[in-house]
Formats: structure tokens, C-alpha cells, sequence
């Protein structure tokens, strides 16, 4: 089985989040760069679980961006994937970025096409659903639990209030989310390997962008908390029933 | 212009998210002097008429029983011929689970720009701008859709439940062709009895603060009082003292409630940005220096097991109980 997975970079969870030109760009200088979350937790590892199960499965990654993001593609080399290719491309917007990731994978011969169920920063949660769509591919989203039974995919995926069992043939496109798999920590062997694994530069297609950001804002402060003594819970009560009229 | 909204439903029901999402179109339409529509698939809600209650006058439906197990390449499909039979160039979605599914592969069929989970109203001023929360709660952008066709989806309690009709909305069926599904849904698994976290108006969270999953009575009976759902912090999930569905924050559901109302959670930056869209924050956390208090409305600084059976008594009376 072929697998690709894609890998989005992120700031990390702590870094602060602050905007330059004109409140036009996210400022990246001296911000930690993770592999967003959701692409390495889940996808990645569930993929990893199911190359462990078969020896056979190849995995391959794949990102947008520019030579600055091949730090965070070695490390999700060093956690466990064959291979990866880099898009060279700017990233615009979600539509853009899925053309390009589509391009690759239209003769990529995948069967699993994972993701993440969003990224940290635009939280889109658009990749999967784009590109299920320009390679006419059956989607499943937030799935929180993956199996293969022969040539079946079992996916159980998040529904509002509950839980989805999904029955479907591959290839298939998936994104992930909690339950799929648990974080992992790449060891020395691992790291070692993956500065020999390939990690091929392709060029980007043509495509459109679709929408484009216009500005950024930063939520206004909040006004400071009201502090209740300990010994008179009772009037934190009363100031949500009467002052702040949510109870 | 022409605007529609696909209406989501479960039980017979219209859900919540899709009567906000209808009330963000018909609040479109009157901004833009135009009408919006709503769309609805599979064996119809008992209560369509009552979309007219939320400004929507006409709901299209596809009453194919194929349509009553989701899918979401078949669900793209559908919407995408009603929408090109009804001329419609902006479509709006709730950012729900098949919302999320479905909004970006119709995005890629018909190259319309989509905003997923937008916050308010387009601001047209100057082209069609829609506000929506970025870096997990952290900051907002406004995304400028530079394409003819746009979609919307919209952030479940971001908007709000507005009225705006009181005529009850007419029903056209509507015929188009439903391709054959390659999912196959196997079982529906809900939560009984629980409100879903990302539909609640309350919500009652719990973190490491509260030593271990049998001081849980607390969160749950107060949730039970307000109607409110139950969370908690990442750690109380990874170690299995509730469930995953609860986890909230930026690795686990983003939520913006009219309250949250926490307890025994330090507010650590990951945990606030799932978190910190809710109208009111209220802390209960005995380290006066606990971070959840910067971004709080209300607090108390106290042990969570001297304090909290207090507050349950003042809500009981509060509630006549
Ligand atoms: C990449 C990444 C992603 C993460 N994502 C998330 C996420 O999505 N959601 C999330 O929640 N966390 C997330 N975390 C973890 C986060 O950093 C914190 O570790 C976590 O939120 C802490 O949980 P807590 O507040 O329950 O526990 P603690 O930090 O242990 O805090 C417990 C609090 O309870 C208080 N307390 C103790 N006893 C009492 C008492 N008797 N009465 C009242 N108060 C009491 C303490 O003063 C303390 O403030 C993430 C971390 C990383 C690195």
C-alpha cells in the first residue's frame, strides 16, 4: 500500500502571535516552526502504525512551501516516512495549495491520502476535502479511528454528538484527528536515516487562488477579571444571573 | 445574487448550527437586497416550515432516501446541481462536521472561494471580506473571496440564532441526479442524553486541578443545573479520567460558548485558545497566579472542593431546585 501524508508547518502552540506590514503579514521572525499538530500526531503516525503492520507500505510526505520548511520535513522523515516531496510554491490559499498537492498525487498511484484534521494557524480544515474533490476521490473528515480489513477501510469519524463507522474501498482520502494515534517522540536512529531519505523539490503547477487575506486583528484585551471572595460563592452566582445575565 | 443555505438535520430535526447558518443567509440577502434559500437533503425535517421563522421563505429539498446516510463527494454533487438550478452564487454552510466535509470539495467543483468558519457578516465596502478566527482562537483575519462563485461557513455560535420572519417557509422538491455513494456509513454512535460541546451555550470544564475522575460530581451536577455540556483540559483526557470527545483547546475542539466556567485548570496558552471565544470565563483555581485569570471575566481564588458545593447550592436556588 502507498501512503501519502501531508505536513503542513505551524508556529508552535506557545509562540506569540503578532502581525507586521500593516497588519497584513503573521510575524515569523524568531518564531518556533512545528509540523502542525494534527498532520503529525494523527496522520503521520497512524500511517507509521500501518507501515509497522506491513511491512510493504511505502510512505510518502508531502508539503508546500519553500526551502525553509525542510527542517520540519526531515523531522517528520526522522519519525518515520520513505520519502517527501516539496512543492516549491508560496502558499496563498487552501484552493491553491490543493492544486498543487493534487498535481502531485493524480499519478502518485496513493491508495491513503491523509491529513490533518486542520491546521493550527488558518484553521481551514480544507486540504483534504479540496483534494478529494479535484482527484474525484471519496472523503471522510475528523476521523478519530482507521482500519484496514482486506481491501476495506473502516473509519470512524467525528459526527455532531457522537460518532460515524464508515465503511469504504480505496483509495481514499482521510483527515485526521485525536484517537487516531499518539504522539511520538523520533529517536536517534530515526533522525540519523532521515538525512539520507530523499526529499525531492518539484516545481509548482499553475493554479488560482481563490481568496487572499486582507488583514489580521488581534482580540481586544479583555477588561479584567472580577474577583469573588471564596468565602461568598454564592455571589459569583448572583453577578452571572443578574450582572452578566448568562445563567 | 442569489444566496443558499444548506440546512443539516438529524433526527427529524433541524440542528441548531444550520438555523444560525440560515439566519447568517437571510441577514446576507437583506444586506445585499437579495433572497436566500435554503437546501435540504435526504427524507425532510418534520420542521421545515419553521426556516421561515429565521428569514429563509423557499427550502429546496432532494427527498432521495440515499440521502439519509451521508457522503461527502454524493452531498457535494447534489448541492452543486441545486445550486446551479436555483442560479445561487454565494452558498452558506454551517463550519459543523458535514459542513467541514463538505464545503471545501464544493469550493474546488464550482472555484468558489470559501471562508471556513467565518465569524460575521462579508464586509462589501470594498470587495467581499469575511472576518474569521485564526491561530486556534488567537487573532482573526478578514479573507478577501476574489471569485464570482463564494461559500461561507459558518462558526457555530459565532453569529447567533436570530429571528427574522414569522411565515412559515414553502418546500419545493426538487429532482437531480444522486450519484452512487463509495462510503458507506455503518452505525451512527450518539452521545445520549449529553449536549454535544460544540452546540452547548454553557459549558462546564474540569482540569488536573481536581486530583481524579471521581471528583467529577462537581462538573457534572453543575452542568446538569445550567443544561450545560461537560469539557476539560488535555491532560485529564490523555490520562482517561473523561472521555476524548471532551478535550477541548487547540489540539481538541475549539468552542465559543455564552459561558465557560472552569475549574481547576491553569489556562495554559494551549488550552485558552480552544477556549477563549467565550462571552464569559469564569475560573475557579486556588493559585492566585494561574494564567486562566488573565483571560477570565469572573473568578474565584479558592479551593475548587470548599467552593463548589457552595455554588451548586446558590444555582440550585437559583433554579428553584
Ligand atoms: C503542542 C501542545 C498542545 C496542547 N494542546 C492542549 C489542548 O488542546 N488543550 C489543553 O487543555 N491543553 C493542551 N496542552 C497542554 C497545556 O500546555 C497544559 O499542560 C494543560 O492545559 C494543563 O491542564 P490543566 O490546567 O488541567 O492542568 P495543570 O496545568 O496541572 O493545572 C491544574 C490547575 O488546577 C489548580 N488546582 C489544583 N488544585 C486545585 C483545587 N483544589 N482547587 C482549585 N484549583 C486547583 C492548580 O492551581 C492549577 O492551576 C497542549 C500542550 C502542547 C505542548
Amino acid at each position: 500500500m502507498k501512503i501519502l501524508v501531508c505536513i503542513s508547518k505551524t508556529p508552535d502552540t506557545t509562540a506569540k502571535i503578532a502581525f507586521t506590514d500593516n497588519n497584513t503579514k503573521f510575524a515569523g521572525d524568531g518564531v518556533q516552526w512545528i509540523i502542525n499538530p494534527y498532520d503529525e500526531w494523527y496522520a503521520l503516525v497512524r500511517a507509521i502504525e500501518l507501515k509497522e503492520a506491513d511491512a510493504g507500505t511505502i510512505i510518502h510526505l508531502i508539503n508546500v512551501g519553500g526551502a525553509d520548511n525542510d527542517p520540519i520535513i526531515r523531522k517528520a522523515l526522522a519519525l518515520g516516512g520513505d520519502e517527501a516531496i516539496r512543492v516549491n510554491s508560496v502558499n496563498t490559499d487552501s484552493y491553491n495549495v490543493a492544486s498543487q498537492i493534487a498535481a502531485v498525487a493524480k499519478d502518485g498511484g496513493y491508495h491513503l491520502v491523509m491529513t490533518g484534521k486542520e491546521t493550527i494557524d488558518y484553521n481551514g480544515s480544507s486540504i483534504g476535502g479540496m483534494l478529494a474533490e479535484l482527484l474525484d476521490l471519496p472523503y471522510i473528515s475528523h476521523a478519530i479511528k482507521l482500519d484496514l480489513s482486506g481491501s476495506e477501510v473502516i473509519v470512524v469519524r467525528e459526527i455532531d454528538g457522537g460518532e460515524e463507522t464508515d465503511k469504504a474501498a480505496l483509495p481514499l482520502i482521510v483527515s485526521c484527528q485525536k484517537g487516531m494515534a499518539e504522539q511520538r517522540i523520533p529517536n536517534m536512529k530515526g533522525i540519523m536515516g532521515a538525512r539520507t531519505k530523499p526529499l525531492k523539490v518539484v516545481e509548482p503547477v499553475d493554479a488560482e487562488s481563490l481568496t487572499s487575506i486582507a488583514s489580521f486583528e488581534l482580540p481586544p484585551a479583555k477588561a479584567g477579571v472580577k474577583l469573588v471572595s471564596p468565602d461568598q460563592p454564592e455571589e459569583l452566582v448572583r453577578l452571572l444571573h443578574e450582572e452578566a445575565r448568562v445563567i | 445574487m442569489s444566496i443558499l443555505v444548506y440546512i443539516d438535520h438529524s433526527d427529524g430535526h433541524i440542528k441548531k448550527q444550520s438555523l444560525e447558518a440560515a439566519a447568517y443567509a437571510a441577514a446576507l440577502a437583506a444586506q445585499s437586497n437579495s433572497k436566500a434559500d435554503a437546501v435540504i437533503l435526504g427524507t425532510p425535517p418534520t420542521d421545515v416550515a419553521v426556516l421561515g421563522n429565521y428569514g429563509i421563505q423557499k427550502a429546496y429539498t432532494v427527498s432521495d432516501a440515499a440521502l439519509d446516510s451521508f457522503d461527502s463527494q454524493v452531498y457535494c454533487s447534489v448541492i452543486a446541481q441545486v445550486a446551479e438550478k436555483v442560479a445561487a452564487d454565494i452558498i452558506v454552510f454551517s463550519n459543523n462536521a458535514n459542513g467541514k466535509a463538505v464545503a471545501p470539495r464544493l469550493s474546488a467543483k464550482l472555484k468558489a472561494g470559501l471562508v471556513a468558519g467565518a465569524i460575521a457578516l462579508p464586509d462589501t465596502s470594498n470587495g467581499f471580506v469575511v472576518k474569521k478566527s485564526v491561530f486556534s482562537g488567537k487573532a482573526f483575519a478578514n479573507i478577501s473571496i476574489s471569485s464570482a462563485k463564494k461559500i461561507i461557513s459558518v462558526n457555530p455560535n459565532s453569529f447567533g440564532i436570530k429571528t427574522s420572519g414569522t411565515e412559515n417557509a414553502v418546500t419545493e422538491n426538487i429532482t437531480v441526479a444522486v450519484p452512487a455513494a463509495k462510503t458507506k456509513v455503518d452505525a451512527v454512535n450518539k452521545i445520549k442524553g449529553e449536549i454535544p460541546l460544540s452546540e452547548a451555550e454553557i459549558v462546564v470544564s474540569g482540569g488536573r486541578g481536581l486530583k481524579g475522575p471521581e471528583n467529577w460530581g462537581m462538573v457534572t451536577e453543575l452542568a446538569d443545573l445550567l443544561g450545560a455540556a461537560t469539557a476539560c483540559s488535555r491532560p485529564v483526557a490523555d490520562v482517561n479520567w473523561r472521555p476524548h470527545h471532551e478535550h477541548v483547546g487547540q489540539t481538541g475542539l475549539a468552542i465559543a460558548p455564552n459561558l465557560y466556567f472552569a475549574i481547576g485548570i491553569s489556562g495554559a496558552i494551549q488550552h485558552l485558545a480552544g477556549v477563549n471565544r467565550s462571552k464569559t470565563i469564569v475560573v475557579i483555581n486556588k493559585d492566585p497566579e494561574a494564567p486562566f485569570f488573565k483571560a477570565a471575566d469572573y473568578g474565584i481564588v479558592g479551593d475548587a472542593f470548599e467552593v463548589m458545593p457552595k455554588i451548586i447550592e446558590a444555582v440550585k436556588k437559583l433554579k428553584g431546585k
